[in-house]
């Protein structure tokens, strides 16, 4: 502390406010870039958020190279490999982890180390902190599922839709689910007692979605009973919708009721939305407030 | 109320169940200036200045900050502080630039980013992770971030707390240059030295109350700071005696010895010693 702060303070009622640069716009836009600085540098998130379903992508698709393709329900079109089958549901897993688990984890390290109760000491509006969050997800979920595909078609010779309206369904999916995961994830983050154990309560919550919505397993050879548990949750829909872009109309057969149900997708994600929320506004607090 | 004070507080209560963190505190901080509050841990410190800060919510009382209650201090109010909390985080992804340029863009009327990095001394730690600094240069960040936005009222919560002696006299420096600056100072420190330093005026804080509030050099009033006279007499007992007139004991001493009283001191208390007598005068009148 070698300076001083030395300016002179004129008389405040005189002193002429400076509005800080672009306003309100301005204030979002570097909550963003000040969010995707920090989760990049934050190694941990990098590697079982960011590159996860691409690990796993990599690792089903040379795993169950020998067993050759899933024959097509319809029996006259072609069949498809298992990483092709399989994409669907990573897609609809990454989703879910850049929403949920990242900031389900976050903000509950964030609220246990102290910097949400600085930010609520600081006129930070909690919308631009949100905003920021969000941002940060869209901007690395859009990173993520492009590398993903990138890596499917370049990597593993997986061929992606190539009509309009599979990209058109694979786009609204993409955008409600991401929007009900975030929602979700802050609503989460509300769960954990402390920044400690924020993994240990996220990470199997997340972990057993995924195994029971058909990401890692065929959906319809689960028991009926798990079927049903999962339908109640958001990712069985999410990766049913993506399943409904990606794949051929015949796989369809292999679906519950043996449609894709994409209404059904939209209004469970919505309903998941307006849950997430309704707990945000509820239960957000930058301290652990008494009454 | 008056209209010039920057805190006012008018029988604040707090309790937690049976517990009275706060018991019918009152307390006045005029614009402008420093004001130490002091007590032994438990005393209802921090609850009293998160309660002024707006982190909770008191149990009953009148408390205006600016002229606000802050229970309802919306944004515009937040933006007039600045607070610099007990505790540090310690987990900052971002670097001391990048988060100060950050906070700056919240405030309407804030210092300059390299303004405040040089005044905390943290110019070679620029862009360094925060989460990378030592304990001390953490809490330099703490600091740097209450002052970026020009508060008028600021609140320093045992800021210096891990600091080597040097950079406290250089902390010191800094709250001298925001006092000169105008800005309203409420200061919680376990180091009296600090608080007889910096502060105007300070406030002694013990069982949720405040015991005695008054200038650095007049609180504890004019017995507690009669000077005392120590000495060995030739049997090497310790003698002490408290007088308003130490030069004429001093005297007689040494005429009675007939020559230099051995381990002879006049002390005048200190606002430590001050403090101590009266934390312990009040903790034997409630047991």
């Amino acid at each position: 502390m070698t300076a001083a702060l030395t300016t002179a303070a004129p008389v405040r009622s005189t002193r002429r406010p400076t509005p800080s640069p672009g306003g309100v716009v301005g204030r979002c836009l570097r909550q963003i870039r000040f969010e995707i600085t920090t989760y990049a540098r934050s190694m941990d998130t990098l590697v079982f958020t960011f590159g996860f379903p691409i690990i796993m992508l990599a690792i089903f698709t040379s795993a169950f190279a020998s067993q050759g393709t899933i024959p097509n329900p319809d029996g006259v079109g072609a069949g498809l490999s298992v990483g092709a089958y399989y994409l669907p549901g990573m897609v609809a897993a990454g989703i879910l982890l850049s929403g949920v688990q990242n900031l389900a984890i976050d903000i509950a390290h964030e609220k246990s180390d102290g910097r949400l109760k600085r930010w609520g000491g600081t006129p930070m509006s909690p919308l631009v902190y949100f905003i920021g969050k969000i941002g940060q997800v869209i901007v690395t979920a859009v990173t993520q599922t492009a590398l993903l595909l990138i890596v499917a078609r370049f990597g593993l010779g997986i061929s992606l839709p190539s009509t309009a309206e599979a990209w058109r369904t694979f786009a609204w999916v993409w955008l409600l689910g991401l929007t009900t995961s975030c929602l979700l994830g802050i609503a989460l983050s509300a769960l954990p007692r402390s920044g400690r154990t924020a993994s240990a309560v996220v990470l199997p919550i997340t972990l057993v979605l995924q195994f029971i919505s058909g990401v890692y397993l065929q959906f319809n050879g689960l028991p009926t009973w798990m079927q049903n548990i999962a339908s109640v949750f958001p990712l069985k829909w999410m990766a049913q919708g993506m399943r409904a872009a990606f794949l051929p109309d015949g796989f369809s057969q292999l679906e519950v009721g043996q449609a894709w149900h994409l209404s059904q997708v939209g209004v469970a994600l919505v309903v998941w939305l307006v849950v997430g929320l309704v707990v945000t506004r509820l239960t957000f607090r930058w301290i652990r407030r008494d009454a | 109320m008056t209209a010039d004070a920057a805190v006012q507080v008018r029988d604040l209560h707090k309790h937690y169940g049976t517990l009275r963190a706060v018991d019918g505190l009152d307390l006045t901080i005029l614009r402008g200036e420093t004001f130490a509050l002091l007590g032994p841990n438990g005393a209802g410190k921090s609850t009293t200045i998160e309660i002024l800060e707006g982190y909770r919510r008191r149990t009953s009382g009148v408390v205006q900050v600016l002229g606000v209650d802050p229970d309802h201090g919306g944004l515009p109010w937040k933006a007039r502080l600045g607070i610099v909390s007990q505790s540090t985080v310690e987990s900052d992804q971002a670097t001391v630039r990048e988060l100060l340029t950050l906070t700056r863009g919240l405030y309407p009327d804030p210092r300059d980013v390299e303004e405040v990095i040089s005044a905390v001394g943290l110019e070679k730690k620029a862009d360094t992770r925060c989460n990378r600094l030592s304990g001390g240069q953490r809490r330099r960040v703490d600091v740097a971030m209450g002052v970026i936005g020009r508060p008028e009222l600021l609140f320093l919560d045992e800021p210096t707390t891990g600091f080597d002696p040097e950079a406290r006299r250089e902390f010191w420096d800094l709250i001298r240059s925001l006092k000169d600056d105008g800005t309203t100072i409420i200061l919680t420190t376990h180091y009296l030295d600090e608080a007889a330093e910096l502060a105007d005026r300070v406030g002694i804080i013990t069982g949720g109350r405040l015991v005695d509030v008054g200038a650095v050099d007049e609180i504890g009033g004019a017995e507690a700071r009669r000077p005392v006279v120590r000495w060995r007499t030739e049997d090497g007992d310790r003698r002490t005696t408290v007088t308003d007139t130490p030069a004429s004991v001093v005297a007689e001493l040494s005429a009675q010895a007939g020559g230099e009283p051995r381990d002879l001191e006049v002390i005048r208390p200190s606002l430590e010693d001050i403090y101590l007598t009266m934390i312990d005068a009040t903790s034997k009148d409630a047991a």
